[in-house]
């Protein structure tokens, strides 16, 4: 077996063990039946505040996002167009 | 050259403006009053409304240098509507992203269809639509996009209104106009992100319209040099 | 300079003919509009019965998807001769032009409109008779409404590669209001208790559309032919 296979399959036998570990130590008495509650209590509702932070960092990504995407386009233009002031410069030595 | 120097720290001045107000934005929001039905998930408010701001700002920058550039042939105007067109993009997909993420805790839903969320994904989808005909359809296509541009500006009012026309889930166009009155400790944060989209907006505008520009005079050398 | 009515009656004129020698736009769009209506039902019938209030948006959709369709050759038959050069170097109001076109394109959609509408009152055991004149007012308002931006649309496309594709891109975003408006005011009509209050809102919003699109539409025309 070369290095590549024998690193899957450690890594596979790891997982493998891992997954029966924890399965292991959780013993699980099974559900006799269900009991319903008109509403969650509050710490099961969905917590607000990841959701509020989402929303600035995604706008943060967005508009920095955005920006580097601008310089980038910048950089290829006027690179070319340096490239081209080159040429120009060339074609007059030339003539 | 001088020209470009000043306009490049411009550009630089307003961006660095603009980051610093939004990195302090949370401080200020943070000591904003809670809303009483919504709680702490209202606080996106102010970054969803000012985005939907510029982005219908954007919209109408769009239209009107369109129609400039339909009915007087300015180049200049065309780039304008590109770059606010594409701005447009980029500010209502802010908005159509902090709006579910508001509303999977105030509604309960990720999305409704709704008129003022139905109506803004159609004027988000004009957008795109304009930025695929300039991209896809051939030469000609800036004047034809600006038509599309035109349309889409007469379309925001549409927007705007439908919220008051049909009484809906998504809240009434009164609560902004009123927060000066109605929730003091909301208006000055909320003045502030506005007032950060903006100076972002701009900065981000005269970096996409100086980009177009640049592009228009590489293509001005290449024709030239072609002639030689 | 001819008056603006007469250019656009004879433009129109002169598409009747074209269409009158071999029914081949009315014949096509027909059948691809009672193929769309078709396949709806297959797909909206469930125990062989229709789904609950789907007939309303079945019909603006076969209309919507038709109407697409029959935009392109409207304007695809000026390419051939150079045909379109010659209309636009006329000297006319190039508006009149586009309103020949325009009311072409409208007399086209009605005559699938009545189809589809007779089609889905059947299929879907919809009472359309019920508010015939109402169901008319807004199918007539959907159509003008929608005939206005398709025609400036596929006018400005004529001569734009991917114009096939760009056109449902470009013209489904901007109907889209007048689509909606038209789908309510129809479901308000066929709901068990008919809301005729709220038909009559959704037309006044569709009468507005109209409006403010078919002026856009006549004012960008002749910049927007200009090349």
């Amino acid at each position: 077996m070369n290095g590549v296979m024998r690193a899957a399959t450690a890594v596979i036998l790891v997982l493998v063990m891992a997954a029966a570990g924890v399965h292991g130590a959780q013993p699980q008495p099974p559900q006799e039946e269900f009991v319903p509650i008109d509403e969650l209590p509050p710490g099961d509702q969905m917590p607000a505040a990841p959701l509020l932070i989402a929303a600035y960092a995604i706008v943060w990504a967005v508009v920095f996002g955005y920006l580097w995407s601008i310089w980038r386009r910048l950089s290829t233009v006027e690179r070319e167009m340096q490239e081209l002031a080159r040429r120009a410069d060339a074609g007059e030595q030339d003539s | 050259m001088i020209c470009m120097m000043q306009s490049q720290r411009m550009f630089a001045a307003l961006s660095v403006a603009g980051l610093v107000m939004f990195a302090a934005a949370p401080l200020l929001i943070a000591q904003a009053p809670y809303e009483s039905t919504m709680g702490l998930i209202q606080k996106i408010f102010y970054f969803h409304v000012p985005g939907w701001i510029v982005m219908f700002l954007a919209v109408f920058i769009a239209g009107i240098a369109s129609a400039i550039h339909l009915f007087r042939n300015r180049p200049a105007a065309d780039r304008l509507a590109l770059a606010a067109a594409e701005l447009a993009v980029v500010f209502g997909l802010i908005g159509l992203v902090t709006g579910p993420l508001w509303a999977i805790k105030a509604w309960g839903v990720w999305w409704q269809w709704e008129p003022r969320l139905t109506m803004s994904l159609i004027l988000e989808l004009t957008m795109c639509a304009y930025l695929l005909l300039r991209r896809y359809g051939g030469p000609g296509s800036d004047k034809l996009a600006a038509g599309v541009a035109i349309f889409a500006m007469a379309n925001v009012p549409f927007v705007y209104l439908s919220v008051n026309i049909w009484r809906t889930i998504h809240p009434a166009t009164s609560v902004v106009p009123q927060l000066a009155g109605s929730a003091p400790g909301m208006f000055g944060p909320f003045v502030w992100c506005a007032v950060a989209f903006l100076v972002l907006f701009t900065a981000m505008m005269a970096a996409r319209t100086r980009l177009e520009a640049q592009r228009a005079h590489v293509e001005r050398l290449h024709l030239a040099l072609e002639e030689r | 300079m001819p008056n603006f009515f007469r250019v656009a009656w004879l433009v129109m004129r002169k598409d009747l003919t074209i269409e009158a020698r071999s029914w081949e736009m009315v014949s096509t769009t027909l059948f691809f509009a009672v193929s769309c209506v078709l396949v709806f039902s297959f797909a909206f019938v469930r125990a062989g019965q229709p789904v609950e209030g789907a007939a309303a948006g079945i019909l603006w959709i076969a209309v919507a998807f038709s109407g697409t369709l029959a935009l392109g050759p409207t304007f695809d038959r000026e390419r051939h001769h150079d045909a379109l050069r010659g209309l636009l170097l006329a000297p006319v109001e190039r508006s009149a032009i586009f309103f020949g076109k325009f009311l072409g394109v409208v007399l086209l959609m009605t005559a699938v409109e009545v189809v589809v509408a007779v089609l889905v009152a059947l299929l879907f055991q919809a009472p359309l008779a019920a508010h015939a004149w109402w169901v008319a007012a807004l199918l007539m308002l959907g159509n003008v409404g929608f005939a206005a931006v398709g025609t400036l649309f596929a006018a400005m496309l004529v001569r734009t590669r991917s114009r096939s594709v760009l056109l449902p891109i470009l013209l489904y975003p901007i109907t889209l209001p007048a689509l909606i408006a038209g789908v309510m005011g129809t479901s308000a009509l066929l709901q068990a208790e008919p809301n005729l209050d709220l038909a009559r809102l959704w037309a006044a919003m569709l009468l507005c559309f109209d409006a403010v699109f078919t002026t856009l539409a006549l004012w960008t025309f002749e910049p927007v032919m200009t090349e």
